[in-house]
């Protein structure tokens, strides 16, 4: 039900953890539809030096998680706030079709996160 | 990689004593029952026998043996059929809110037809309180639908004391037996049943065969209209080699009854005592007196990681099991079993059964307890909600429940 992709990123999720002097945090989803993401981020000049997640969620929210740090590295904050959740779910090639919705949040929690950014950091 | 099947209250494989008397009814005895030819003869002779076979199981005569395609066309058809020969008499049923779907849903479309439906709560352990059964009949009530023994957390309901009830005030009573049957004794006569539905596939039959008990006398609208078999009762030519097979596991279950119980039972023990010894914060989903809970089945939530990445996990160390979170039902709410208990949303999301089987072995359990906590660990500490001053929230409001 998974493509190789999801599952890779499921296995061995990149950038799992917090970062201790983010200065950007962000958090989508509730626990009553199963998906929690958090996203701290490390913003030097704009650009996105350091991205690390949490999430509680099931395979394609792990994996969705994993897959925003790598594309968020490096990017600016404007083009890191062009990132979208369909964006994600092709970089994984696809997510099965009732997890379009109910786990695909992460570039959600990403922007979240930058707003949190802007709010501390205009 | 060694395979580890823990889901055998979802499917267990056919035994190769069942597929053994099974495949001489897909070659030379091809015959279809109700011919009067040799080719009929040859068959029919093996449906009646496979009848007695599974009368025996439950204490039934093979008269009362009606055989359907799976638990839920029984369901379906005890339900459904009891309300429409019924109709004069009244249009209440009683029903508990952790039924299978099978049951479940046939009793909300009822519902949503004008049939007045009562679902009864249970307690935060799954239990019923059978006060609650008796203060919900009225003159209008013809029939109590409650399950043997539950599909997500074994227990095992006071299937006796149901049918005592039932006789005193002369109700019909159904009961979803599906997970029971080849697990626990299962009497009809002792249980005062009515109607009784059992699956083949569960007890190592093949899938698209099951059968239904009704209690001679027993008055019941037809369900599938069509030709004569079954003594009118189900339309349809038999399936003959799955009715065959469901015979011969009807056969072997009774058999071996006590010895099964006793093994599975010592395994499933042993897997509770070194989840709970090994894993912090955990719950139990389900009675804590096992001997109320069916033999083969353990459900544990594990706080602050979801079902379905534990399951896929497990998977990659070859281990099946299944959960009760959303994601693997399909909806976005986790089981209603677990919403009916109470259980805090995020402990529903991460409920996970084990189901053992009689093909279960000590070594399969060693290697769930060697694999499982590390597991467990690794998607915590992925986990927000782990280690951040959260803790389960309380459930005064219940959102896990299927609004019943």
């Amino acid at each position: 039900m998974y493509t190789d992709k999801v599952m890779d990123h499921f296995t061995n999720p990149r950038n799992v953890g917090e970062i201790e002097d983010a200065n950007g945090v962000g958090e989508v989803g509730n626990a009553s539809c199963g998906d929690i993401m958090k996203i701290f981020l490390k913003v030097e000049d704009n650009i996105i030096k350091d991205v690390k997640f949490k999430t509680f969620g099931c395979g394609a929210a792990i994996a969705t998680s994993s897959m925003v740090t790598e594309m968020a590295i490096g990017k600016t904050i404007d083009e890191a706030l062009a990132l979208s959740n369909q964006a994600v779910a092709e970089a994984l090639d696809g997510l099965p079709a009732q997890k379009m919705h109910c786990s695909n949040l992460a570039a959600d929690a990403l922007h979240e996160a930058i707003k949190n950014y802007r709010e501390h950091n205009s | 990689m060694h395979r580890i099947y823990l889901d055998y209250n979802a499917t267990s494989p056919v035994r190769p004593e069942v597929l053994e008397v099974m495949l001489p009814f897909y070659k030379e005895q091809f015959g279809n029952p109700s011919s009067v030819h040799w080719a009929g003869r040859q068959v029919s002779g093996a449906l009646e026998k496979a009848r007695e076979q599974v009368a025996a199981l439950i204490n039934a005569s093979p008269a009362e043996i009606v055989f359907v395609s799976c638990g839920s066309e029984g369901d379906n058809m005890a339900i459904k059929g009891t309300l429409a020969a019924l109709k004069e008499k009244g249009n209440h049923v009683i029903t508990t809110a952790v039924e299978h779907p099978a049951v479940l849903e046939t009793c909300e479309a009822l519902a949503k037809e004008g049939y007045d439906v009562t679902f009864l709560p249970v307690d935060k352990d799954g239990q019923l309180n059978l006060a609650d059964l008796e203060k919900a009949i009225t003159d209008k009530t013809v029939l109590i639908s409650v399950m043997w023994a539950n599909n997500e957390t074994g227990n095992i309901y006071p299937i006796e004391e149901i049918g005592k009830i039932a006789k005193k005030y002369n109700i019909r009573f159904h009961t979803d037996a599906v997970q029971a049957v080849g697990k626990i004794p299962v009497d009809v006569q002792k249980a005062n049943v009515d109607l009784l539905v059992i699956s083949g596939h569960k007890i190592g039959a093949p899938k698209g065969v099951g059968a239904i008990y009704i209690r001679r006398g027993t008055r019941m609208a037809t369900f599938l209209h069509g030709g004569h078999q079954e003594r009118n009762r189900r339309a349809g030519t038999q399936n003959v080699a799955g009715i065959v097979g469901l015979g011969k596991a009807c056969e072997i279950a009774g058999a071996e009854l006590d010895d099964y119980y006793k093994r599975v039972r010592l395994l499933r023990d042993r897997l509770e005592d070194g989840i709970f010894s090994q894993v912090p914060d955990i719950k139990l989903n389900g009675t804590p007196d096992r001997d109320q809970r069916l033999p083969n089945t353990l459900n544990v939530s594990f706080a602050y990681i979801e079902g379905e990445s534990l399951l896929l996990n497990l998977d990659m160390f070859g281990i099946a099991a299944s959960s009760g979170s959303a994601c693997t039902s399909g909806s976005l709410e986790p089981s209603h079993v677990m919403g009916a208990m109470c259980v805090e949303v995020t402990l529903a999301h991460s409920s996970t059964r084990f189901s053992l089987g009689p093909e279960t072995t000590a070594e399969d359990i060693d290697k769930v307890l060697e694999v499982l906590p590390a597991t467990v660990q690794r998607l915590r500490d992925m986990s927000p909600l782990y280690n951040c001053g959260r803790t389960a929230e309380g459930c005064e409001t219940c959102e896990t429940v299927r609004r019943i």
